[in-house]
C-alpha cells in the first residue's frame, strides 16, 4: 500500500428525498489508518470531484464514532456496515458508498430510520416501572440469563440487519430482525416479564415474527455479533405458545 | 385469532407443507417405487391406491386443498422477497432463494403431472398403469422434466422441514439448526434416490 497516495470513492448521491440518485467520483489524498468517515470528512473539507469540478459536500450521519450509536451505517463496497468502524486499508478500491436501500433517503448517504423507532414502540421495547410511589428493588435476574441478555442489549438499531434481509422491503410489512430480538431481551428481564404477553401479541401482528423467511443474513451481518437467528427462533417458539394461550385460554401472562 | 391472520396463515402454510403434503409426497414416491420390482407389482399398487375407500374425499382433503393453499400463499411469499444471495452469498441465503425457485418449479411440475396423470384419468382418456408412465417417459424431454420436477420437489420438502422446525420454534440453538440442516440433506438424498430410481425404470426399463 506504500505506493498508493490517493483513494478513490464512488458515492451514490441524491439531492433530496424525491430526486433521482446519481454517482459521483472523488479522489482524496491517502493517509495511514483512515476510516471511511475520515475520507468523507476530507471530501467535506474540499468538495471537488474527480473531474476537478466544485460540487456540494457529501452528507452523511455520524455520532459516536465507536460503533455503538448506529447512525453512520451505509453500504460500503456492497456490504452494509458502519462507516466509523470500516478501515480504508482493509477495503478494495475504488470504494463504493451507497445509502442503505431499505430506508428512505434524506440526502446522499443520510437515511431516515424512523420505521425502526416506530416499531420499537409497537413491540414495547422498554420496561414500565413508572408509578406513584417507590416499589422497592425489583426481582433479581439469574446470572446465566444476564449473560445472554447482555449480548442482546448491544443492539443499536443501526438498521444493518434490515438492510441485508431479503424480506424487509417496500413490498412487505416485515419489521425486521432487530425488532424480533428486542422483545426477547425485555421478556428475559424479571420485571419486563410482567408484560411479556403484550410484547408477544405485538409480534403476532402483521409484519411481526411471521415475516421472517430464515435467510439468516442478519446474524452474519450484525456488527455487534448479536445471535439474531437464535432470538428469532426463541420468539417463534414464544409466539407459538402465546397464540395457543390466546386461542385456548390461559391464566398466566 | 382474527387480528393475527398473517401469523396464522403463515404457520398453517408451514404445517401443511409437512402434514399432509410432505407425508403424501413420501408415500407417493415409495408406492411408485413398486415399478422397480416389475410392471405387475406397480399396477397392483396403483390400483390399490386408486380404489381406496372415499378416494375423492381423501384426495381433496389430503392433497388438493392443502396443496392449493400452500401454492397460493407460497407464490405470494415468493413475490414479497427481494433476493440478494449474489451480494450476501451465505449458505442459508442461497437455500432461502432455492426454496423459492424450487417452489415455483414444483408448482409448474405438479400442475402438469396432475393434468397428465389424474385429470386425464378422470376424463376417461387414459388409465393409471405402468404403460402410461412408460409412454410419457419414452420422450427424453419428459424424462428431463420429471427428473427436474422430482429433484425440485424433494429439495423443497427437505429444506422445508428445516424451515418448519425453525418457524414453529422447535429448533432454537444454532447447534440444533446446524445438525438438522445435515439431517434434511440426508432426507433430500434418500427421497430423491427413491424418486429418480423409479423414473429410470420407466424410461430405460432397468
Amino acid at each position: 500500500m506504500a505506493e498508493q497516495n490517493t483513494i478513490t470513492f464512488i458515492i451514490t448521491r441524491q439531492d433530496s428525498p424525491d430526486s433521482s440518485p446519481y454517482k459521483e467520483t472523488f479522489k482524496i489524498p491517502y493517509r495511514k489508518n483512515m476510516n471511511v468517515i475520515a475520507g468523507l470528512m476530507e471530501i467535506q473539507r474540499n468538495p471537488v470531484n474527480a473531474n476537478g469540478e466544485k460540487t456540494t459536500p457529501v452528507k452523511w450521519e455520524m455520532s459516536c464514532l465507536e460503533e455503538v450509536c448506529g447512525a453512520c451505517s451505509m453500504v460500503i463496497n456492497g456490504y452494509a456496515q458502519q462507516s466509523c468502524a470500516t478501515l480504508i486499508d482493509e477495503l478494495e478500491q475504488p470504494i463504493r458508498l451507497e445509502p442503505m436501500s431499505t430506508f428512505p433517503v434524506v440526502r446522499d448517504l443520510v437515511v431516515d430510520r424512523e420505521r425502526m423507532f416506530d416499531d420499537l414502540k409497537r413491540i414495547k421495547a422498554w420496561i414500565p416501572i413508572d408509578g406513584t410511589h417507590d416499589l422497592g428493588p425489583g426481582p433479581r435476574m439469574d446470572e446465566q440469563t444476564r449473560q445472554w441478555a447482555y449480548e442482546l442489549s448491544k443492539c443499536m438499531t443501526c438498521g444493518v440487519c434490515l438492510e441485508v434481509c431479503p424480506n424487509v422491503n417496500d413490498k412487505s410489512e416485515f419489521m425486521g430482525p432487530a425488532l424480533l430480538s428486542l422483545p426477547r431481551l425485555y421478556n428475559a428481564h424479571p420485571t419486563g416479564a410482567m408484560n411479556k404477553s403484550e410484547r408477544l401479541d405485538a409480534l403476532l401482528d402483521d409484519g411481526g415474527v411471521s415475516g421472517c423467511g430464515n435467510s439468516q443474513n442478519c446474524v452474519q451481518a450484525c456488527p455487534k455479533g448479536i445471535p439474531l437467528t437464535t432470538s428469532i427462533a426463541a420468539m417463534n417458539r414464544a409466539t407459538m405458545i402465546q397464540s395457543f394461550k390466546n386461542f385456548f385460554g390461559s391464566d398466566t401472562n | 385469532m382474527a387480528e393475527h391472520r398473517e401469523f396464522f396463515y403463515r404457520r398453517l402454510h408451514s404445517l401443511l407443507g409437512v402434514i399432509p403434503i410432505g407425508l403424501f409426497v413420501v408415500q407417493h414416491l415409495i408406492v411408485n417405487h413398486f415399478a422397480v420390482y416389475g410392471e405387475e407389482q406397480f399396477n397392483t399398487a396403483a390400483n390399490f391406491m386408486a380404489n381406496l375407500p372415499f378416494v375423492l374425499v381423501l384426495e381433496t382433503f389430503v392433497i388438493y386443498l392443502p396443496i392449493l393453499f400452500h401454492a397460493v400463499l407460497g407464490v405470494y411469499i415468493v413475490f414479497v422477497a427481494r433476493n440478494n444471495a449474489k451480494r450476501y452469498g451465505y449458505l442459508r441465503n442461497w437455500l432461502f432463494l432455492l426454496q423459492r425457485v424450487t417452489g415455483v418449479i414444483t408448482l409448474i411440475f405438479i400442475a402438469w403431472h396432475v393434468w397428465e396423470t389424474r385429470v386425464q384419468v378422470a376424463l376417461g382418456n387414459v388409465e393409471v398403469s405402468f404403460s402410461l408412465m412408460e409412454d410419457i417417459l419414452s420422450n427424453p424431454f419428459m424424462v428431463a422434466f420429471y427428473i427436474v420436477g422430482i429433484l425440485s420437489t424433494t429439495f423443497h420438502l427437505a429444506n422445508g422441514l428445516w424451515g418448519f422446525a425453525v418457524s414453529w420454534g422447535i429448533l432454537q440453538s444454532p447447534r440444533s439448526q446446524k445438525v438438522i440442516t445435515y439431517g434434511t440433506l440426508l432426507v433430500f438424498v434418500v427421497i430423491s434416490y427413491i424418486g429418480i430410481r423409479t423414473i429410470v425404470k420407466f424410461a430405460y426399463g432397468i
